[in-house]
């Protein structure tokens, strides 16, 4: 029998460690990753010529970076590995690749999508004036390219990332103006019985919001955002907010980051024409799956934060477990015993991370307050205001109709950054539940691709 | 205990919804049942060719009426459809001269039934729109044709018809059609039925299940366009675009929305698949459509596609649709099968479907769409 064709999409934690399983049982799988080195969102690697230290890239999780980081340098010449390479679509038993315009068919037998997370946003009033960035971009701009996104910073949003990246442009010598916690400081209160399964990261991030108020950032919770400060021509001048019920407060800065946790990136799935279940905790849409990463299609697996937000950890250990299901499946032998204890492993991780859904809610009620002039859809400058009419006008109350009438996520970003709160918004608007708007389809591209893919003499 | 109205239509697309419309103009009574969503198949998913050269010259009556609606629909529907009248190019490549002449002999032939067009050598029509590539050996020009926004248009028809006093179900899947004394019943999936003395069927991709419940089964397949669209750019580009070719994966065409994107279209059509209500863009067909795209227009190459997207689409082997009464049952019309060629005639099959309906005749030709054409025997 030729050898099972694995194909990997990922080499963050979790495609890391499922490339690492696939070798040691001697496969050789084919890794494909957008981003120039391996290391995923996370474990981000700097450019070659960068030479700062793990500890200061990666803080507490330095040590995990650096394993990460060595096992997949070790896989090297056991694997095909393919950076800077975006899977475009899958179809028939064949990913599609876009390489700038080098286009490719790959069969697989198996294939583990290990796509991770983008940050899941909810729009304020002015959040499109340049200086706004997302939590995961202003980490982006400061692993791999040591800038800070301005000279007085604002993190805005909720969620473990908040704390993490704000302090780490404190470390680095940004000066951080504020951290605005949308979350009430009782809900980590509530949390704490699930937080406590993983005591290690609840340590960490304790220590994360002590240090940033010894430096003399200020923090609050409860914050209600009400607009970003600024004009078209100089982007941010400051933010507009409330805490609690109070008086409105207003601070000047020049950049804010912000975001609420995180969202799967599930298009891949999506398009491999996964079943998708609504998870009332995280209020998302997500690819079904059973306790080892099979989804709904045979020879379809899904690990990571790509499948459900459950961390850089859980993400290493579905990572593996998904590579040994899917091993197993393909007949090759698997020890069963550490399959368990891996699901084990997995499960102490899902437990946190309810914990940090409960702690760090996601503020649903702000998408149905927004104003009508705030823009809601940044890629095709639709307000709140534009999609409550549609809604009026046309009746519209599910995702791909409105999105049809009123062109909310149908710009560059297929609705990846708006389409969570355009939910919320319509849901409100109708007063409906938001699983009953439904989710956007997904459609090929993943990303943007060039018209000029597949032409061998571009 | 059923509904009844005057006319049932089976069928919430462009046909349906605007025959609806223009059946309310008629004052007669509406029922109009849809599976899913108004327009949300071949209607709402196609091209948005608003072209009528190229069409059979019998269709050209046909045409000209729809084009008609097109120019007031703001008025008539009381929304903006997009509709915009920036003309239309059909051009053929070098290596077959011999359709310059075809072009020449349709320009003669349309012009009898008023539509004006304008033959273009290679040279002119880069002189008028540089974007056309080396390859391009002559072009057709139609300063009154244009485009529209196929996810804007049936539900507008729809909710005109609506305001004027058509009752209209959505999620109502139909199950069985019949005859019964002088009405026809016609039966959801859920139980409820309906009831008239007329039905119409503008059920698409879907109608031969209907009209084999009469005696009348058509040999229709279901397939699916090929479309795709870029970011914004600068609104540049005013007509639509196509290629007169025999082969099948050069027939591609493009045109630019006032927002800027540019929407390509053609190659080569994807399966659908009816049950599911999806239908499936092949990445193989992306990649044919933009291979071909770059040779017609070679500039947008440095564009990027954001989204691709097909839909069901219903295609007789003869590419033209069924229109007109039954063959079999008194009371009982057709309209589908449009042969993804439907969407600008649309209106106007909406309205001659009316006016055959209320008046029991038309001016139209439609004498080649008729359904006993594929009768057995």
């Amino acid at each position: 029998m030729a050898e099972p064709r694995i194909i990997i999409v990922g080499a963050g934690p979790a495609g890391t460690r499922a490339a690492e399983a696939c070798v040691q049982a001697g496969i050789r799988p084919i890794v494909l990753d957008e981003g120039r080195r391996d290391g995923g969102q996370i474990y981000r690697r700097q450019p070659d010529n960068f030479t700062r230290p793990y500890t200061k890239l990666y803080g507490t999780e330095a040590p995990r970076a650096q394993a990460l980081h060595e096992t997949f340098d070790g896989l090297n010449d056991r694997i095909d590995y393919c950076p800077e390479t975006l899977v475009w679509n899958i179809a028939d038993g064949h990913v599609r690749t876009a390489t700038r315009t080098m286009e490719s068919a790959l069969p697989f037998d198996a294939l583990l999508l290990c796509t991770g997370a983008t940050d899941r946003l909810m729009p304020v009033k002015g959040w499109q004036f340049a200086g706004s960035y997302s939590l995961g971009g202003a980490q982006v701009a400061l692993k791999s390219q040591a800038v800070s996104i301005g000279h007085k910073v604002v993190f805005m949003g909720s969620g473990p990332l908040l704390y993490l990246v704000a302090s780490q442009y404190v470390q680095a010598g940004a000066d951080v103006v504020a951290v605005l916690d949308t979350a009430p400081y009782s809900a980590r209160i509530k949390a704490l019985p699930d937080l406590l399964a993983v005591p290690s990261v609840l340590w960490n991030g304790v220590a994360l919001t002590l240090a940033l108020k010894r430096a003399g950032v200020m923090v609050r919770n409860s914050v209600k955002p009400l607009e970003i400060l600024g004009d078209a021509a100089d982007g941010v001048s400051g933010i507009r907010f409330r805490v609690g019920d109070g008086a409105e407060q207003m601070i000047a800065c020049d950049a804010v980051a912000m975001g609420h946790h995180l969202r799967p990136e599930t298009q891949l799935a999506d398009l491999a024409r996964c079943k998708f279940a609504f998870d009332p905790v995280t209020r998302q849409w997500l690819p079904e799956r059973d306790g080892d990463g099979r989804s709904s299609i045979a020879g379809v697996y899904l690990a990571g934060d790509g499948a459900k937000i459950l961390g850089a950890r859980s993400a290493e250990a579905s990572g593996r477990l998904t590579a040994l299901a899917a091993l197993g499946d393909l007949g090759l032998p698997v020890d069963k015993g550490e399959m368990a204890s891996l699901r084990g492993d997995v499960g102490t991780y899902a437990k946190f991370a309810r914990g940090l859904a409960t702690a760090f809610p996601w503020p649903a009620e702000q998408a149905g307050a927004l104003p009508d002039e705030a823009i809601l859809c940044r890629c095709e400058g639709v307000t709140a205001g534009d999609l409550r009419a549609v809604m009026r006008e046309t009746g519209a109350k599910e995702a791909n109709r409105a999105k049809a009438f009123s062109r909310v996520g149908m710009g560059r970003c297929q609705g990846r950054y708006c389409g969570l709160a355009a939910a919320e918004l319509i849901a409100a608007q109708a007063g409906i539940p938001v699983e009953r708007v439904g989710r956007l389809r997904g459609q090929a591209p993943v990303k943007p691709i060039n018209i000029s893919i597949g032409d061998t003499d571009a | 205990m059923s509904a009844a109205s005057d006319v049932i239509i089976v069928g919430g697309g462009l046909m349906g919804s605007s025959a609806a419309l223009f059946l309310r103009g008629h004052g007669l009574s509406v029922t109009l049942l849809e599976t899913d969503l108004i327009g949300r198949q071949a209607s709402g998913t196609n091209f948005g060719n608003v072209r009528r050269q190229g069409r059979p010259i019998h269709q050209l009556p046909l045409a000209n009426r729809a084009i008609d609606i097109w120019r007031r629909s703001r008025e008539l529907l009381g929304a903006d459809v997009e509709y915009l009248q920036s003309g239309h190019i059909r051009v053929c490549y070098r290596e077959r001269p011999e359709l310059v002449g075809s072009m020449e002999d349709y320009a003669d032939k349309a012009r009898a039934e008023g539509l004006d067009l304008e033959l273009l050598s290679g040279n002119a029509l880069r002189d008028k729109f540089p974007f056309f590539g080396a390859d391009v050996l002559a072009g057709s020009y139609s300063a009154t044709d244009g485009h529209a926004n196929p996810r804007l248009a049936a539900p507008a028809f729809a909710r005109a018809a609506e305001r004027l006093g058509a009752v209209i179900h959505e999620h109502t899947k139909i199950v069985d059609a019949q005859k019964i004394g002088e009405d026809f019943v016609v039966s959801a999936a859920d139980g409820r039925t309906f009831r008239a003395p007329i039905l119409l069927v503008t059920a698409g991709a879907w109608g031969n299940a209907l009209s084999s419940q009469f005696g009348e089964p058509v040999p229709i397949v279901p397939r699916g366009p090929n479309m795709s669209v870029t970011e914004p750019v600068p609104y540049a580009i005013l007509p639509a675009v196509g290629v007169m070719t025999p082969v099948e994966e050069e027939t591609v065409y493009f045109r630019q929305v006032a927002r800027g994107n540019i929407v390509l279209g053609g190659s080569t059509r994807g399966p659908s698949f009816p049950d599911q209500y999806r239908a499936y863009v092949e990445p193989q067909n992306t990649v044919s459509q933009l291979k071909h795209i770059r040779r017609l227009a070679p500039a947008l190459g440095k564009l990027n596609i954001i989204r691709v997207w097909s839909g069901i689409e219903g295609y007789l082997p003869d590419s033209q649709p069924v229109m007109g009464p039954s063959a079999t049952t008194s009371g009982l019309y057709y309209a589908f099968g449009f042969s993804g060629s439907g969407f600008q005639i649309g209106p106007g099959v909406g309205e001659t479907m009316a006016e055959i309906i209320a008046k029991g005749a038309t001016d139209i030709p439609i004498a080649p769409y008729t359904i006993g054409r594929f009768a057995k025997g």
